[in-house]
């Protein structure tokens, strides 16, 4: 096992940290701000990496896809926001998730009566394919650099918006009294709304710049919709930073721990066992960490103390 | 209101009495993540049903979105209260474990159209249990044939873990020679391979070997083509039906893989299906809607022989096999699992169109590995 592999596997665990990240903050804003538990925040990705597919397919440009993605997973957002979630503020957690299941089953199948069974296209531009000689001679892909890099230039300007402008005073104080900031003329509805479409501008972001290394197929949002409510759980609901810092646990966890942990079963069983019950607890390991964080601190790293 | 009530009741009566006298329950996916495969073997078996101009079959088709509970509840109903005569149409193996057995225990006929899991080839076999596509093994068998033939002598073997997946490296590695560099489980459903990809570019190994089916394989062979590694890849035809290579685009060109059907194979019948089947749906077919195809066919042959009613004489027909497939020659093994010939396929572009070239023959007229431990 060399240094080189070791560094790629880090850098890999990174990037996949940060794509969590853009999921697990609308998530987390959502849930902290309104209280309102959004299972169809993984539809929101799909939207996204299904318009961007549609418009790359149209006009051939990676970067008019991104733009479609946020703008279609924004309205998408908003739109749901209005028709439906607005009546579930005040419902309980469990009528929440049932709507929002029913929203899930509902995007998946029109999306494929818009868009067929089979999955669609959506590559990586030419300009950012193929692999960089990093400091090392590491050859890592350019794509996945860009990726980490998009990821924690959106973690700053989230950071920004929230600790630095007006919206970000709104959103905060909507968070700790909903009551309050409503008594003192802020249009709490329309706050909602801005928040539930930024939320899912940035699944949609993720969806698209993702879209482009796997594959665009209805379905696709539910996976990373479970590992971000691991993250969000593991960082404490509603904080940011929690879901930034519980975003890189989860991603190098699961990234390093899919390597490394067969490779350690291997020193004391032969190699085809080790390998399956190796990836077996691999497969375990974000949740085994869950466990223990929840263990130490029950409310996540950054959770408000209960 | 009073005529209204009687042009329903005498409709009624007419279905019941026009009925038709063979009645099949297809159970396969059509929603959910997997929906294009069964999507695909449920146009090809149409396309069949249509072509035989018979209007004394019908189909009841059924969605398992993929899932055992639901596949099991829609087989009981179409069992015990539809009274099919025959089913078909399950694409998942953990689906057909869940029902081949209970239906086949019941007296019903099974034609599988995708899945061959080894239990329902070896001890478990059953008379009334017949497969037309392959047991599970086959494709990767003929790949590790491949391999051998080509040269290759120290393989990258990766599958997810769960039993196909086991049974995909088993299979791979019942014939391949050389050694292997590298066996790695992925997880089932897992969209990123960058680690498993490092693994393979420090391995030093001199080809690959992957069983990914469906939105996997995609992200896989995308992910390999961008990082820049350059081993030669070969997989089982799972991870490059003409459902997803658009998908996969270029990152997909040239790779072998290894199928018991492709559109360039030489005979009359196949030239008719891949024509009627573009024009019927405005697609080309996979080999998934070539399974389809051939089960309806099969079906068909057996019921101009003899009627489903009559057991015996109607599992005889279906052993016989007398239909013009697909694939050319088709003949049943002991265990009614089909003894062909795999092909190994190049993957090149037609015009704007991804598709698969034949470019030899991986194993000649192959049988399964478990034929001997079926006693029927």
């Amino acid at each position: 096992m060399s240094s080189i592999l070791v560094i790629e596997q880090i850098l890999n665990g990174l990037q996949f940290g940060v794509m969590l990240f853009l999921m697990a903050a609308g998530l987390t804003l959502i849930f902290g701000v309104m209280g309102l538990i959004n299972l169809a925040h993984g539809s929101l990705y799909m939207i996204g990496a299904f318009a961007a597919a549609a418009v790359a397919g149209a006009t051939g440009s990676f970067f008019l896809a991104l733009v479609a993605a946020l703008v279609a997973a924004a309205v998408a957002g908003a739109i749901v926001e209005m028709v439906v979630i607005r009546r579930l503020y005040n419902a309980a957690h469990l009528d929440q998730v049932l709507a929002t299941f029913a929203l899930i089953l509902i995007f998946s199948e029109g999306t494929r009566w818009v868009f067929g069974s089979f999955p669609l296209f959506l590559d990586i531009p030419n300009a950012l394919s193929g692999p960089v000689t990093l400091p090392g001679g590491i050859q890592y892909p350019l794509y996945r650099l860009t990726l980490i890099a998009i990821g924690l230039a959106v973690a700053l300007g989230l950071w920004l918006l929230i600790e630095r402008t007006r919206i970000g005073i709104q959103i905060r104080a909507g968070e700790n009294d909903r009551e309050m900031i409503g008594a003192l003329g802020v249009d709490i509805s329309k706050l909602y709304t801005l928040v539930f479409a930024l939320g899912a501008a940035l699944a949609g972001l993720a969806g698209a710049l993702v879209g482009a290394i796997q594959s665009v197929q209805v379905g696709m949002g539910e996976p990373v919709l479970i590992l971000a409510f691991v993250v969000i759980v593991i960082g404490g609901i509603g904080s940011i930073r929690g879901a930034f810092i519980g975003a890189l646990l989860v991603g190098l966890t699961d990234t390093l721990g899919g390597v490394f942990l067969p490779e350690i079963f291997k020193l004391f069983m032969d190699s085809g066992a080790a390998q399956k019950s190796g990836s077996a607890l691999a497969s375990m390991s974000i949740y085994l960490l869950m466990g223990m964080v929840l263990i130490w601190r029950p409310t996540g790293l950054f959770g408000a103390r209960a | 209101m009073r005529k209204f009530l009687f042009a329903t009741v005498a409709a009624a009566l007419c279905a019941t009495t026009a009925a038709s006298e063979v009645k099949i329950g297809m159970i396969t996916t059509l929603s959910g993540g997997g929906a294009g495969l069964g999507i695909d073997v449920r146009d090809g078996f149409m396309l069949a049903i249509a072509q035989s101009g018979r209007d004394d079959i019908e189909v009841v088709i059924e969605d398992d979105q993929r899932k055992p509970d639901v596949a099991v509840q829609l087989s009981d109903k179409m069992v015990q209260s539809e009274r099919v005569d025959i089913m078909t149409g399950i694409i998942w193996s953990n689906l057909a474990m869940a029902v081949v057995p209970s239906v086949v225990g019941q007296g019903v006929f099974y034609l599988s159209p995708n899945a061959g899991p080894s239990q329902l080839a070896g001890q478990g076999c059953h008379e009334n249990y017949f497969n037309v596509a392959w047991q599970n093994d086959n494709l990767h068998e003929a790949a590790g044939a491949y391999a051998n033939s080509v040269g290759y002598e120290n393989s990258f073997i990766m599958a997810p873990n769960y039993p196909a997946g086991q049974d995909a490296l088993t299979g791979y590695k019942r014939l391949y020679t050389g050694a292997l560099s590298g066996e790695v489980f992925t997880q089932l459903g897992q969209t990123d391979y960058a680690a498993e990809i490092a693994q393979i570019r420090a391995s030093g190994a001199d080809s690959v070997f992957f069983f990914l089916p469906g939105g996997m394989g995609i992200s896989f062979l995308k992910q390999y083509a961008d990082s820049g590694v350059d081993i030669p890849v070969i997989g089982p035809a799972f991870s490059f039906d003409q459902g997803i290579l658009q998908a996969v685009g270029d990152a997909a060109l040239g790779v072998v893989n290894t199928s018991q059907w492709n559109k360039d194979i030489d005979n009359p019948t196949n030239a008719a299906f891949v024509e009627t089947f573009q024009a019927e749906y405005g697609r080309l077919p996979s080999l998934y809607a070539s399974q389809g195809f051939d089960t309806a066919n099969l079906l068909i042959s057996a019921l101009e022989v003899a009627d489903p009613s009559d057991g015996d004489a109607f599992r005889d027909a279906l052993r016989a096999a007398e239909f013009d497939s697909t694939r050319g020659d088709f003949s049943f093994g002991p265990n009614h699992h089909p003894i062909q010939t795999i092909y190994a396929r190049e993957v090149i572009k037609e015009g704007d169109v991804y598709t698969n070239k034949i470019i030899g023959v991986a194993l000649e007229n192959h049988a399964d590995a478990y034929a001997a431990a079926c006693k029927m």
